[in-house]
């Protein structure tokens, strides 16, 4: 079956067995390693994109479901020379070890940070009617999706603080 | 995976009719319970219907002053919708207490009422499980059941249902609407929408194969405090060891339902009326018929203790 679909603002068609994830379509079928398999059953994070505005485990969706939308990995969100700031951060803040986690936790961080901005709540929110803060609290919370093997979460938590322009 | 055939359809009644017409098909939202399950061949459909663009995304109001939240609507957007959070707390907390940002990203809210159990012989093709392949057994019964069902289950089947969201509709008498391939509407109050497991535990609700989940009506606001308290095994993104969705008013009268602890969100109208007397007495007629096997007796502490936990949080609100 074929998909045409944007990633990193590149218009792509693929054809694919429909049984192929979008994570495997981006790894397998357009090189876009970036993105990494770790459970393949939405329990680590590390296949998270963005996909149309909002971060998702590419592991748990197909590729024909992405028909004419848009998705964006680590790879479309900057380069080593120029850097999206919440990769900046995380090299500044020592927020990885291995670096297997990484690319879904920079993806889980930018748009986490998107949704506090937006007013959507959490866990973590007290009162659900007041605008949500970056708190410490609450960015942990919302990055509960994405594991670290290694456990550089206060780093993480550190890099999406200054980011953010609040205190870890 | 299994092979599938793959369809898009543009109208509910044209995602009805496409599974009518393949023997097996499903019908496809999210993708986050479904794929994970066909990845592991406990579901193996040799065609999906992918209803994502059917439409049913948005959160109307009703004549009789509730809302109609559409079948695709996620479960980020109903936890963040303004008129949720205000009138319906509880629905907005028991979602952001589900999963992670990423699944409720896609998660919707007719995927969420229909996701299976996380019984983990159910997940272990090697295991007996009545569920997943009727006839087999159960190896739940004297296994390792810390995770599953004290009431509602069967000789057949120990497992809970594992929502968190379904919980909160229960406490707000939510009603399921849906559609069928000839176009007949039904609407069904959610008390009768999970089906308990009797001698075939399989079958989970009352849909049939090709009716389809339209929308989830609440009925107009009933105010009160509205808390939603899951107690699991770490502070975020696991499943409820036991979770109490709560409506008290100021008068300590109140709505309470239980998640858990049973193949449907717990609730018993009867031992509400014991709340102005406390947490035990709800508790005592709440699961009076229950029937925990050793690993998960204590479940009948937690929901006395979490649900006292709830009562003092209302009064002190
Ligand atoms: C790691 C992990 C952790 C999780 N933790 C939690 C948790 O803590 N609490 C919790 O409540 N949930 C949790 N979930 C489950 C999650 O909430 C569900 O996977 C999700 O809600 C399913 O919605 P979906 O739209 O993706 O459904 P799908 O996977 O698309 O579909 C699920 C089922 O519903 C059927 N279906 C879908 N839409 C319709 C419709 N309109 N009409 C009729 N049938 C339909 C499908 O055929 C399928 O059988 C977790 C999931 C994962 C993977
Ligand atoms: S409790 Fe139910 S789901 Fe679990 S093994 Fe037994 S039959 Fe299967
Ligand atoms: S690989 Fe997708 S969540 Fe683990
Ligand atoms: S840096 Fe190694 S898993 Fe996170």
């Amino acid at each position: 079956m074929t998909v045409n679909f944007e990633v990193n603002g590149i218009a792509r068609s693929l054809t694919v067995d429909t049984r192929t994830t979008l994570l495997d379509a981006l790894r397998e079928h357009l090189q876009l390693t970036g993105t990494k398999k770790g459970c393949d059953h939405g329990q680590c994070g590390a296949c998270t994109v963005i996909a149309d505005g909002r971060r998702i485990n590419a592991c748990l969706s197909l590729a024909v479901m992405h028909e004419g939308r848009k998705v964006t990995t680590i790879e479309g969100l900057g380069t080593p020379d120029l850097l999206h700031p919440v990769q900046a951060a995380f090299i500044r803040h020592d927020g990885y070890q291995c670096g297997y986690c990484t690319p879904g936790q920079i993806c889980s961080a930018i748009a986490v940070l998107q949704e506090i901005r937006a007013g959507i709540p959490s866990h973590a929110t007290e009162d659900l009617m007041a605008r949500p803060q970056a708190t410490n609290m609450e960015m942990r919370e919302r990055m509960s999706g994405n594991i670290c093997r290694c456990g550089a979460y206060s780093n993480i938590a550190q890099a999406m603080a200054e980011v953010a322009g609040v205190k870890a | 995976m299994k092979p599938f055939t793959y369809e898009r359809v543009a109208t509910p009644a044209q995602a009805a009719a496409a599974v009518l017409r393949r023997p097996g098909a499903k019908f496809i939202a999210g993708g986050t319970n479904l794929l994970d399950l066909m990845k592991l061949q406990i579901e193996v459909p040799p065609h999906l219907v992918d209803v994502g663009r059917t439409g049913l995304d948005k959160i109307d109001p009703t004549p009789d002053g509730g809302l109609r939240i559409g079948a695709l609507v996620t479960n980020t957007d109903l936890a963040a919708d303004r008129r949720i959070r205000r009138d319906y707390g509880v629905l907005s907390r028991a979602l952001v207490a589900g999963a992670s940002g990423q699944l409720r990203n896609k998660a919707t809210t007719a995927g969420n009422l229909l996701q299976r159990t996380r019984c983990p012989y159910f997940y272990d093709t090697n295991q007996p499980c009545n569920k997943r392949q009727p006839g087999t057994g159960c190896a739940g019964i004297g296994g390792v059941s810390r995770q599953l069902g004290v009431i509602g289950t069967s000789d057949a089947c120990i497992a809970t249902h594992p929502s968190d969201m379904a919980v909160a509709m229960r406490v707000l008498d939510a009603v399921v609407e849906t559609i069928d391939a000839q176009g007949r509407t039904r609407a069904i109050p959610i008390a009768e929408f999970h089906r308990l497991p009797d001698n075939t535990p399989h079958i989970e609700t009352s849909l049939t194969a090709d009716e389809l989940i339209t929308g989830v009506k609440l009925p107009a606001p009933i105010g009160g405090t509205q808390m939603y308290r899951k107690v699991r095994d770490r502070a975020s993104y696991a499943f409820a060891l036991v979770s109490v969705a709560a409506i008290i008013q100021k008068d300590g009268t109140g709505r309470v339902a239980v998640g858990g602890i049973a193949p449907r969100p717990w609730r018993i109208e009867a031992a509400e009326t014991e709340l102005p007397l406390g947490a035990k007495a709800v508790t005592d007629r709440l699961l009076a018929d229950a029937h925990p096997a050793s690993d998960n007796a204590f479940k009948i502490t937690l929901v006395e203790r979490t649900l006292a936990a709830v009562v003092s949080k209302a009064k002190a609100a």
